[in-house]
């Protein structure tokens, strides 16, 4: 009736050897064929493994990304503002609730998920590192951060694993105004006095290149990106996605009237796209390290939530306790 | 009285209509268990290849909002039209936004 028995296909299986390479062709046709993976289907523990990782680095990312922005929420310059900001906020949370349950479809449960991240073993965007010391900064993260997610979300809709594809749709359907916010917020100030427009500038100085490695290292040192291509849950490379952020941002900047720090960076007419200057990868390992400007200080704020939402959570497990009990002696 | 029938439980049914979408309710189905309940549905409701997949849950064990309470639980959405992208103006030059 259900798929499910195949999944423990294990060690006590007498024809696992061949059997595992009629499933895992079956499996793979299957992603070529463009069909979708579901939670009950047989699928290489690789892929389960990846996908896992995958998804769930994306979910922390979600979670620890509300904290930079949620730095400002009281102190956003207008009501609306501050209205809009929490609204986005509130999504990312959302955004991570969505993909924790996508992660947990492959056999792994929440409790572990949120283990490894509070522990420091789980990675998480290494953009979420920075600091946020302006009002500008909550502009430039909407315009670019955001802006980079989404386009390395969209591919991902089309992945070839149900739960996560289908989650992704529902982000990127709310992405689309955390972007715009962010780019009225740009909007306005390069548009304001000047000392708003040296924010804004300052703003894309700091955002520029993170967001620019927030996809990634590039093709020829990522060592993952062959074999999640073929499994689809990869669409485009790093390097790809990368240029496309680049050719659709760049004419954005310029018509805030902001200079993009790359003195390399120019329009190449023969190609059609424009071309950057060197990345400084040094400084994408060392955040990844944990070395980044907040690392620290960003752990340490989940942590504390936390532990200081502990009792939230066990006060409401013995109210529903209570409440079972009373039913049961009622009947 | 005559023999006393026991009613075989109901089981809400979902299918899914196409690989990669998710499971929709379609309706529910009278069964002796789980596993009959997904053979009637298959019967029932996919005489006409309507899906590639099949859930059942005992209709019991859904818990449903009350429609009562509609207003206090979706009216709080309604005037925060700032969560929708056409809230912000953004000059038509800008593409790609
Ligand atoms: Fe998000
Ligand atoms: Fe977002």
């Amino acid at each position: 009736m259900y798929t499910q028995g195949l999944d423990s296909l294990g060690a006590d299986c007498l024809h696992q050897a061949t059997d595992a390479v009629t499933l895992e062709q079956r499996f793979q046709s299957k992603v070529d064929a463009d069909d979708r993976i579901e939670p009950k289907d047989w699928m290489p523990d690789a892929y389960r493994q990846t996908l896992i990782r995958q998804i769930s680095q994306h979910a922390h990312s979600e979670i620890v990304g509300m904290l930079p922005e949620g730095n400002w929420i009281t102190r956003a310059p207008s009501l609306r503002r501050k209205a809009v900001l929490i609204a986005k906020v509130q999504d990312e949370g959302g955004h991570g609730m969505y993909l924790y349950s996508a992660a947990e479809t492959l056999g792994i449960s929440r409790d572990e998920l949120l283990e490894q991240l509070l522990a420091g073993t789980a990675k998480y965007s290494s953009i979420f590192n920075y600091p946020t010391p302006t009002w500008a900064d909550v502009g430039a993260i909407g315009w670019l951060v955001d802006g980079a997610a989404i386009m390395n979300q969209i591919p991902i809709c089309r992945c070839s694993y149900g739960p996560y594809a289908r989650a992704m749709v529902r982000i990127c359907k709310e992405e689309s105004f955390h972007q715009r916010q962010g780019f009225e917020i740009m909007m306005t100030l390069a548009r304001g006095t000047p000392e708003q427009h040296r924010m804004a500038q300052d703003a894309l100085n700091r955002w520029w290149w993170p967001s620019i490695m927030m996809f990634g290292p590039n093709d020829a040192t990522s060592k993952h990106t062959a074999q999640s291509m073929r499994w689809k849950i990869k669409r485009f490379s790093n390097d790809e996605l990368r240029q496309k952020f680049i050719d659709i941002t760049v004419p954005q900047a310029e018509f805030l009237g902001l200079t993009v720090p790359d003195p390399d960076m120019r329009w190449d007419e023969a190609t059609q796209h424009y071309v950057h200057g060197p990345i400084d990868w040094k400084e994408f390992e060392e955040v990844l390290k944990g070395n980044g400007p907040c690392n620290r200080e960003r752990l340490e704020t989940r942590r504390r939530a936390h532990d200081e939402g502990r009792w939230v959570r066990e006060a409401a497990l013995a109210y529903a306790e209570k409440q079972r009990a009373r039913e049961t002696q009622a009947a | 009285m005559s023999e006393q029938r026991k009613q075989w439980p109901l089981y809400e049914v979902f299918i899914r209509a196409r690989s990669g979408l998710e499971h929709k309710h379609v309706g529910s189905i009278h069964a002796v268990d789980a596993r009959q309940a997904v053979e009637h549905a298959r019967d029932l409701y996919t005489r006409r290849q309507e899906g590639v997949s099949i859930w059942v849950v005992r209709s019991s064990d859904i818990v449903a909002s009350d429609p009562g309470d509609a207003e206090a639980l979706f009216e709080p959405a309604k005037d925060k039209i700032y969560r929708h992208p056409t809230f912000y103006s953004i000059p038509d030059e800008v593409k790609n936004l």
